[in-house]
């Protein structure tokens, strides 16, 4: 049977950080009960679901209004990959971010005085190609206040979701923009250890940059890859 | 050794409705669908208040215990037509509940070639969860097929009963509870699975 890598603290921040005030009260207080993975949590989602779904990858274009979405003009492409390096293939990518100005299309935001863009839904999908590569056309969003402390702004980000090949692939992260000065600001960032957080941070690419039309930016995402495969003769397989 | 390092994982916020729901992701089968349950309960913070906003994705095995997915050797089980196994129950703001319609899983292989006790494999996320939370949903009137079970006996005895639903209604389609805590003496067990 697979075994895919376990999450490492190395890799991903703790449940619990204090700068992020609402992780306080909802973060385990017990560790997490270790044990083997069974067929339960080596298959998942992704491959049914991604092979159901459809592309929506134009976020500037989505909303048909017949009026295309205000803001930077973006593309955001990337492959998705796993520990090893392989390309995690046909795997459903979805995103969602604010507008330009900051504003979600979420019907409890917390509003602040900054126009909403009604030609931008601020949400999409899009398949990996072969070789797990997947590219968005949208706006850079804006950063926007919240109430975790005294004039918190979160860095302009893109919310990105991946199934990926098993239930323990699953994986929620957040895109950030280089050079953003509100990074250095931000908890849910700084949550991240050090030498990881970089990987959150997509890189401008002018090669992705389209003339006369949008910047380009990559970001890599790498999802928990399987154990390279031990032998049952060397007696490593652990179940 | 791996060659590349994982994506660090952040919270998928207070929004994410704007993607990761859609109506009818927490109907993994129809209304009609013989032996249809439904399950719901509450996400409850450290002061037992329900959240509003976390988000409970859910993946299990068919009635006959075979999951939609290339990795699953039983190809002599039978897959339901129109059947994936997977949900995403959004906390209501109303109600301050998630709910989810399903059938109850069927009996999948555990590593050491036992049968496990029917079980939906829960992920907990949502605003102040900067990782997801893996645990597992067990019926409580599965007794016996529970008290073998290759995960829950790895389970402190005394806290077994916080991955335990139980029959709650049988109005309809049979009901059960199941609340997911965070904190507490009663804390719902968490895992990794290694
Ligand atoms: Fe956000």
């Amino acid at each position: 049977m697979k075994r895919y890598n376990p999450p490492s603290v190395a890799d991903h921040p703790p449940f619990s950080h204090a700068a992020y005030r609402s992780t306080v009260k909802r973060s385990p207080a017990f560790d997490a009960i270790l044990v083997p993975q069974t067929i339960s949590e080596i298959t998942g989602p992704g491959p049914a679901v991604s092979a159901l779904a459809e592309d929506d990858a134009d976020l500037t274009t989505n909303a048909h209004t017949g009026s295309a979405a205000i803001g930077e003009r973006s593309i955001l492409t990337g492959r998705v990959l796993d520990e090893n390096g392989a390309p995690v293939a046909g795997m459903l990518v979805e995103i969602w971010q604010a507008d330009a100005s900051g504003r979600y299309a979420h019907p409890r935001e917390k509003d602040f005085p900054a126009p909403r863009d009604p030609n931008f839904v601020g949400h999409g999908a899009c398949k990996t190609d072969g070789a797990g590569v997947y590219r968005f056309t949208t706006v850079k969003p804006g950063p926007y206040p919240w109430g975790n402390h005294d004039n918190a702004w979160r860095p302009a980000h893109v919310h990105f979701s991946v199934l990926g090949p098993a239930l323990v692939t699953r994986l929620v992260t957040q895109m950030y923009f280089p050079g953003d000065p509100l990074l250095s600001l931000d908890p849910i960032f700084h949550a991240v250890p050090e030498p990881a957080r970089g990987r959150l941070v997509a890189a401008y690419d002018h090669s992705v940059t389209m003339p006369n039309w949008a910047l380009g930016y990559r970001f890599d995402i790498v999802l928990a890859g399987v154990e390279e495969t031990p032998t049952e003769e060397a007696g490593t397989w652990r179940h | 050794m791996a060659s590349l390092k994982q994506t660090p994982s952040q919270t998928v916020g207070p929004y994410y409705a704007m993607r990761l729901f859609a109506p009818d992701q927490n109907r993994l089968v129809p209304v009609s669908a013989p032996g249809r349950i439904r399950v719901e309960g509450c996400v409850l913070d450290a002061d037992g208040v329900p959240m509003e906003d976390a988000l409970v994705e859910i993946w299990q095995a068919n009635a006959h215990g075979r999951f939609r997915h290339p990795d699953d050797p039983r190809v002599d089980v039978p897959l339901t037509p129109g059947f994936v196994g997977f949900g995403r129950a959004p906390v209501d703001l109303e109600t301050r509940r998630f709910w989810f319609e399903t059938t109850k899983p069927g009996r999948v292989l555990a590593p050491d070639g036992s049968s496990q006790a029917p079980h939906l494999s829960l992920v907990v996320q949502g605003r102040g969860m900067l990782r997801p939370s893996f645990t597992r949903l067990y019926f409580a009137d599965e007794t016996t097929a529970n008290a073998a079970d290759f995960v829950l006996v790895r389970v402190p005895e005394a806290r077994r009963h916080t991955l335990l639903a139980h029959l709650v209604s049988s109005d309809g389609a049979p009901t059960y509870r199941f609340d997911i805590r965070f904190q507490g003496n009663d804390e719902t067990v968490f895992f990794v699975f290694d």
